[in-house]
């Protein structure tokens, strides 16, 4: 557990030893419940449990209603009403798996912001990283193709507009696009592989999840503080940690609680909030709905998609130097993996020796900026395409940008950082005590 | 700082839910219906007020397909006796006998009657969409300030729109061509609009707009058997009211499920919670 | 001091317990739907039970319906059907089980096969008790039903006589609900 010292599991009795030699299995969830963690941890540290908690919901869910839904054209809508009207419990069964696509987003962009500030993907944690990204997109191309399944009139648009986005790469778009869809619109055939595929990526991502939490187990927690565990002596460590069962482990749990209390109100009370009217339509190649909008957790990134249009003058020089071969549409494209990429590759942008945004007074200010823009961002994403709006994309997008490739690299050269505390124990002294200022028994 | 996170991340989903509001009818007013609000129900004698008016006026044009008859039946819907959804099913007129191949008895070569385990059936004679997700599929409000929180306590208005649809036939403006198709309605949004009713900029200067289907109610057009009021308003709520139910019959079983789920997790929270301080108590000792 | 420690132990454990005891009811409460979405679906279930109109049925005829996949058999039989069937002494039916689900284990007299009071009435499965086939009406050594698969004679109470099928056809549950409509299931 990275490098930091720790109990290990012993096989006491025969039976124990037997199988140890065998499967060390015992030994591994004995290291893995009792992981040395931080023990400043604060509860922006909770969204990992929350995380892993929607992965099996999802999945618990989505095998269950994948026994009731029909993958075809003529039945996939009347399936979904199937399930909501005849199938036993299954209109909470339905709108538990489509509201719990929103709160797994709603945990994992908690989770990317919080690793954000805190410097979690500083060396040497940038696999663990890297991992997290390839697991978010992987989740956003599941929640896209899981869309399209109810086969509602958004579901059916949305598929269309998503997958017309790889038409715009030069030369190779439209056989891609075709491709992807097996025809030349989106149709049963794009329906069937959707479910396929909606189907087997949350294994992927459960495989990806065990990986991500086998990196970060490798190089130990990161904390507040960005401050390492003392690693010299089980003593020393024992001062900076406390094992994950059960202190993480209930803590994590009280969160989630609260958190599913919130979300059980909004599957009870209001399922349809996050939801669009429209896809109680049943899809229409015929007729487009008025305005097409993407999930809420697309939107930050469809804004981005949709700022960069031909009018924008660096639309206008990449068209040119590149003799038209990117064009706007193109470049949009571009625009919106690119922006997702910038966060990926943030380990090396971010040039600052100070891990924690805690102790980066100019840092904390800009990440500030970088959270209000997510959200302007996602505002911006459903408003309609035309002024103000589409300046104001332009404006966020445009610092999107510039926070990952400008401000970060600046930052740790101009940047004079406040003194983190010494070790992790100090902080959690600052903050609740220590034994050595016991109150004197009255 | 998280904090701020937290509250602009809810700000946020709100508003880009509330922007999808874009529509230039009229204002839709909310209607206190029995089935708002967490704890509502539906009202078992409107919603056979409502059911009657779908069987003897919109049921000429319009379908129910994903409603099963036998679900009149059902608790906390209308709530039929069985022996009298047996007797409305076999009566139920089929007036598009093309659209349901289902009840073609390839026996006898005849159209068969209907029983409580089919649906209502298909009609597409006169191209009028089917109502089964009709109330689910219109929003009328998003507010307040375009949060869409007020659903918790209204709904998402596609009753109230549908009410208000009802009662939406007022006199065209005088800027209407005669050659106009349809009928003007003040709060049908997606229908066509005359250019000559348009400023120079192609706004509207009237809401709503000119709607293919002819005023179905004006009040009067069914004998209520309990004596309830049958003025256009009334009326309007009732099918309104009736179809609500037939896009989400299960509404009070899910809000029932919601309530228990809210419960037993606020009490999970709670001794969580305390559990979770009074194992962490040895660890953090407050400075004094 | 040492009271105080106690009060707290038990406090304590009494908080553990309620938290675990409220965390297995939670969870509890979860996995039931997830089980019992696999029962039959409410349109499956309204199929359980069919509502047959016999009002135009004649003496001496019969009519066939499916239900729960399987065909079954609804005759009004005549005066002579029913005295031929209640003629036939008891020692001589190959199974003596009346096998009718309405009114469980009893001898297989007529009565006790026919579903209304005058014995006008028999209801069953129309499926073989040998090897599933469906049975010809009208037909066979005793005037009732035979099965052309492996030559099965029912007689008109629908019992096997003769052949290799093992029991009598069986009784489904049903039941008048008025004059002219059987409810089966």
């Amino acid at each position: 557990m990275g490098g930091i010292p720790h109990d290990h599991y012993e096989p006491k009795t025969k039976g124990e030893k037997w199988l140890d030699s065998r499967l060390p299995i015992v030994g591994l969830m004995y290291t893995t419940l009792t992981a040395p963690t931080p023990k400043n941890l604060n509860w922006m540290w909770i969204w990992g449990i929350v995380l892993t908690f929607c992965l099996a919901l999802q999945i618990v869910t989505g095998i269950v209603l994948a026994m009731h839904y029909t993958p075809h054209v003529d039945n996939a809508f009347a399936s979904v009403e199937h399930i909501t009207r005849n199938v036993n419990g299954g209109y909470m069964l339905r709108y538990l798996h489509a509201n719990g696509a929103s709160l797994f987003f709603v945990a994992v962009y908690a989770h990317i912001f919080r690793g954000l500030y805190y410097g979690s993907y500083k060396s040497p944690r940038e696999v663990t990283w890297i991992i997290g990204m390839l697991i978010y997109l992987l989740m956003m191309a599941t929640g896209f193709m899981g869309y399209v399944l109810p086969w509602g009139q958004m579901s059916f648009w949305g598929a269309t507009v998503i997958t017309g986005l790889f038409g715009a790469i030069p030369f190779i778009g439209d056989t891609l696009q075709t491709f992807l869809l097996g025809g030349p619109a989106v149709d049963n055939a794009t329906l069937n592989r959707f479910f396929s595929l909606h189907y087997l990526l949350p294994f992927v991502i459960a495989g990806l999840v065990i990986v991500h939490i086998w990196a970060f187990h490798t190089t130990g927690n990161n904390n507040p503080t960005g401050v390492e565990v003392r690693r010299g002596s089980k003593e020393e460590a024992e001062k900076d940690t406390l094992p994950f069962w059960p202190y993480f482990v209930i803590k994590d749990l009280f969160a989630l609680a609260v958190i599913l209390a919130v979300f059980f109100a909004i599957v009870g009370f209001m399922p349809n909030y996050l939801g669009h009217p429209d896809n109680y339509i049943e899809a229409n190649p015929l007729s487009t709905p008025a305005h097409i909008v993407p999930e809420w957790y697309f939107l930050p990134f469809y804004a981005i998609l949709r700022a960069f249009t031909a009018e924008v003058w660096v639309v206008q020089i990449a068209t040119f130097v590149t003799g038209g071969i990117v064009t706007a549409k193109f470049f949009g494209v571009l625009a919106m993996f690119g922006a997702i990429a910038v966060m990926a590759l943030v380990p090396w942008l971010d040039t600052s020796s100070v891990r924690s945004g805690r102790f980066r007074p100019m840092f904390k200010w800009w990440f500030a900026l970088l959270v209000i823009d997510f959200f302007a961002l996602m505002w911006l994403g459903a408003m309609p395409a035309e002024e103000p709006y589409a300046s104001f994309s332009l404006i966020a997008s445009a610092y999107w940008f510039a926070y990952f490739l400008v401000i970060l690299p600046l930052l740790g050269v101009i940047e004079k950082p406040d003194t983190p505390p010494a070790t992790i124990e100090d902080d959690f002294a600052a903050h609740y005590g220590s034994d050595a200022d016991k109150q004197p028994a009255e | 700082m998280f904090k701020k996170l937290a509250i602009s991340t809810v700000a946020a989903i709100t508003l880009a839910t509330g922007a999808m509001a874009a529509g230039e009818g009229a204002h839709i007013e909310n209607i206190d219906f029995s089935f708002d609000g967490p704890f509502g129900t539906y009202d078992q004698n409107q919603l056979q007020r409502g059911l009657q008016i779908y069987t003897e006026v919109c049921a000429a044009c319009h379908g129910l397909k994903y409603v099963p008859i036998r679900t009149l039946g059902d608790e906390g819907g209308p709530h039929l006796p069985a022996d009298q959804v047996r007797a409305y099913a076999d009566q139920f007129s089929v007036n598009d006998e093309l659209a349901n191949p289902q009840l073609f008895d390839l026996e006898t070569e005849e159209y068969r009657a209907l029983t409580p385990a089919d649906s209502f059936p298909i009609n597409n004679a006169n191209a009028a969409p089917d109502l089964s997700l009709m109330a689910k599929s219109r929003a009328a409000f998003h507010g307040p300030y375009g949060l869409g929180i007020n659903q918790l306590m209204k709904g998402t208005g596609g009753a109230e729109y549908i009410a208000a649809l009802m009662q939406g036939y007022v006199d065209a403006p005088s800027c209407t061509p005669d050659d106009m198709d349809g009928s003007y309605n003040k709060y049908f949004t997606s229908g066509g609009y005359p250019a000559e009713c348009m400023d120079e900029d192609g706004h509207h200067k009237y809401p709503g707009s000119w709607i293919a289907m002819g005023q179905p109610l004006y009040g009067e057009d069914v004998d209520y058997a309990d004596g309830h009021s049958n003025s256009l308003h009334h009326e309007s709520e009732d099918v309104a009211a009736f179809l609500m139910w037939a896009a989400e019959p299960k509404l009070q079983a899910r809000k029932q499920a919601g309530f228990v789920g809210v419960l037993l997790l606020t009490l999970l929270s709670v001794l969580l919670y305390l559990t979770n301080k009074r194992l962490w108590a040895p660890h953090k000792k407050k400075k004094h | 001091m040492s009271n105080s420690e106690e009060h707290e132990g038990t406090r304590r454990d009494f908080l553990l317990y309620a938290t675990g005891g409220t965390g297995a009811v939670v969870a509890g409460a979860a996995v039931w739907p997830l089980i019992n979405q696999m029962n039959p679906s409410a349109d499956v279930r309204a199929l359980a039970s069919i509502f047959v109109n016999v009002g135009d049925l004649e003496p001496g005829t019969q009519l066939t319906v499916k239900w729960l996949g399987k065909p079954v058999f609804i005759r009004r039989r005549t005066e002579d059907e029913i005295a031929e069937a209640a003629a036939v002494a008891l020692t001589d039916l190959p199974d003596a089980d009346a096998r009718n689900a309405n009114i469980g284990a009893a001898d297989a007299s007529d009565a006790n096969r026919s579903l209304s009071e005058d014995g006008e009435w028999l209801v069953m499965m129309g499926v073989c008790t040998h090897l599933g086939c469906v049975p010809l009406g009208d037909a066979g050594d005793f005037g009732g039903w035979f099965c052309p698969c492996h030559g099965s004679h029912y007689d008109t109470a629908g019992r096997i006589r003769k052949g290799p099928a093992p029991e009598n056809l069986p009784v489904p549950p049903a039941v008048f609900v008025d004059d002219a409509t059987i409810k089966l299931g």
